[in-house]
């Protein structure tokens, strides 16, 4: 099984990762995993607009990380914990990948001149 | 061979993985410089390696496809960004044919020789998760997956010689 198959695909992968290209959302994300925010509660916490934090919030939404709830009339912003368990499932595919061919490469050095195959 | 540190940094894309062998850096470099030694090790044992094209010169190519089970051929490249003979190799990797327009999966090779062993690290850049899964496809053999009985099978051999 590839792992992008079932879980991160494409399109969807390349949001997850710009989103978490910025460190204010990382920020909000780390807050957001330790309990429920409100938008307007996270708008006291960064020098910057109310408008310009809900940008941040739409841009790890639209990556599936976390999404929004109405309570009354506050925003609240909830994880999905799982979405980033599945991009670090990725790159740990691909280290796995690699431990194999460095363990060949062992392999290659121990035996110059082949028969390593059977 | 030893792996002495590995590190996913989520988000800058990146994979980081140190690894020791108990040989000299020269011999080291062989595996990357020598063709016929790259394809022993490139692809996984189901999925032998062939390297059709290998010119590890600043803006060479290296291509390469593995076969399957099957039969079936799944092709692969690289374009040397780098080289510095037996210290460093920098390039950009590939499935399919090569596109010049979107931005590459980098990988850079350092081989460092202290007195008894040399110290490899490898860093892998990828520019998105389509790449990564794309790949992550050729490297293991299109669909299919090394089962960890045969990871702990390489192992045995490894430790044992």
């Amino acid at each position: 099984m590839v792992v992008g198959r079932a879980g991160l695909q494409g399109e969807h992968a390349d949001r997850v990762f710009k989103a978490l290209a910025d460190p204010t959302r990382r920020d909000v994300l780390r807050r957001a995993m330790q309990g429920t925010l409100s938008v307007s509660g996270l708008a006291r916490l960064y020098p910057m607009s109310t408008t310009a934090v809900q940008k941040h919030v739409a841009v790890l939404e639209d990556a599936g990380l976390v999404h929004l709830t109405r309570h009354g009339r506050e925003q609240l912003v909830k994880t999905e914990i799982d979405t980033i368990a599945k991009a670090q499932a990725l790159l740990a595919e691909f280290e796995l990948l690699w431990r194999g061919r460095l363990d060949r490469i062992g392999d290659v050095l121990a035996n110059p001149l082949g028969g390593d195959r059977s | 061979m030893t792996v002495i540190a590995v590190d996913r940094d989520l988000a800058a894309l990146t994979l980081t993985i140190v690894s020791e062998f108990g040989a000299p850096v020269e011999r080291v470099w062989q595996v990357w410089a020598d063709p016929r030694q790259l394809e022993r090790w490139w692809g996984p044992p189901n999925y032998p390696a062939t390297v059709v094209d290998h010119d590890l010169t600043d803006g060479g190519r290296v291509a390469y496809y593995m076969t399957g089970p099957d039969g079936e051929k799944l092709h692969g490249w690289w374009r040397i960004i780098s080289v510095d003979p037996p210290r460093s190799l920098e390039f950009e990797e590939g499935c399919g044919p090569p596109n010049e327009d979107l931005p590459a999966t980098t990988a850079e090779v350092r081989l460092v020789e202290t007195p008894e062993k040399t110290t490899m690290t490898i860093i892998t850049r990828f520019a998105s998760i389509a790449d990564m899964e794309q790949l992550l496809g050729i490297g293991k053999g299109e669909g299919t997956r090394l089962a960890l009985g045969q990871i702990d099978a390489i192992l045995a051999i490894t430790t044992a010689s």
